[in-house]
């Protein structure tokens, strides 16, 4: 660090940036137009599900997360006792 | 048919505009017949740096909205003869810009010109979801600072998701043009280097124009750079750009810069 105050100048900020960059898009990348694509996951699963047992709409969690190589799709679905499930 | 290309970057101030009239001129030098197309209704600024300011009688929403005919309403270029224009309404409200009417124009330009270039108005709301709707191509304008950065990967974002040929199910072609770069403030590492904006937003590179006062000199004359001293360092990085969209091999390098200093650069090129 001192070699940069010697010389009278800063320290160099353009890696700072790209580091801030690349955790910050990592994130968006992630999160952007994820958000539609889980709440109509959500409202369709609801939908399916509905048709055979009653669920409550807070019980449905849907969540997705995005690794480099792959996605994953949790479904987190709590469904009461005696809601009625039908025997096949 | 021609070719449409979106000239894009969310952040607003990078170069849109100078990028649109430079390519757009220097595609008109190789005797291509090109027209701009404004989308910044309310916000007009394309016929300020073409020069064509106190020409403008009908625009692009009194096409829209039939009181005026395609043709009454572009005004060629009076250095370029295959150089037109088609400005943005300055007084009406954005409404007035329709998903439908916008296609219709599109349509009809796609029949007469080799290239249409539509200037996008910043941000992400209608008038740059409109403006690469259409697009076969987008050239996504850059500055090597964090907040256009992170901007510009937004627009790869839409791109790629809300334009009609995403929606059909192809591939978007997108080309990162970097402008206003200093390759000295790059090499003490207090600029953003080509390399880490390339690697960061992962499209080619279609430019690299330096940051120079002839582009602030062309605008203030009126005058496409590439055409207002056509050898000044950001006028030769434009005609190469332009070299590249119109699918041609050139390398990449910074104009007025020292061989060597980017030799690496030699090597990408244009996809």
């Amino acid at each position: 660090m001192k070699i940069f105050g010697f010389f009278g100048g800063k320290r160099a900020s353009a890696p700072t940036a790209r580091e801030r960059l690349q955790i910050l898009l990592a994130h968006e990348r992630s999160s952007l137009g994820q958000s539609d694509l889980v709440a109509v996951l959500r409202e369709e699963i609801i939908a399916v599900i509905a048709k055979h047992v009653q669920v409550d709409r807070e019980k449905v969690n849907v969540k997705m997360d995005r690794d480099e190589k792959v996605s994953t799709l949790e479904i987190d679905v709590e469904i009461p006792l005696q809601s009625g499930a039908r025997a096949a | 048919m021609g070719k449409v290309v979106v000239v894009t970057s969310g952040k607003g101030g990078v170069g849109k505009t100078t990028s649109t009239a430079a390519l757009g001129a220097a595609l008109a030098l190789r005797k291509e017949k090109v027209v701009v197309v404004d989308f910044d209704v309310g916000l007009r600024n394309l016929d300020l740096i073409l020069g064509a300011e106190r020409r403008v009688v009908y625009d692009f929403i009194n096409v829209i909205q039939g009181d005026a005919k395609l043709s009454q309403a572009l005004i060629r270029d009076k250095r370029l003869e295959t150089l037109f224009l088609l400005p943005a309404s300055q007084t009406r409200d954005k409404e007035s810009l329709t998903a439908d009417g916008v296609e219709r124009v599109i349509a009809a330009l796609k029949k007469s010109f080799d290239w249409i270039i539509c200037d996008s108005p910043a941000g992400i709301e209608r008038g740059a979801t409109l403006a690469m709707r259409h697009a076969d191509v987008a050239i996504v304008v850059t500055n090597p600072e964090v907040s256009s950065v992170r901007d510009s990967d937004r627009i790869v974002g839409l791109l790629d998701a809300k334009t009609a040929k995403a929606e059909r199910g192809e591939r978007m072609e997108k080309h990162l043009l970097l402008t206003r770069y200093d390759p000295s403030r790059a090499e003490r590492g207090d600029m953003l280097k080509v390399e880490d904006v390339l690697e960061i937003l992962s499209i080619p590179l279609l430019g690299i124009i330096p940051e120079s006062t002839d582009v602030l000199r062309a605008s203030n004359l009126g005058t496409p750079v590439t055409i207002a001293d056509s050898r000044s360092a950001p006028a030769l990085a434009y005609l190469d750009a332009a070299r590249r969209l119109a699918g041609e091999t050139v390398p990449v390098t910074v104009p007025g810069e020292k061989r060597g200093l980017f030799g690496k650069l030699l090597g990408w090129r244009a996809a």
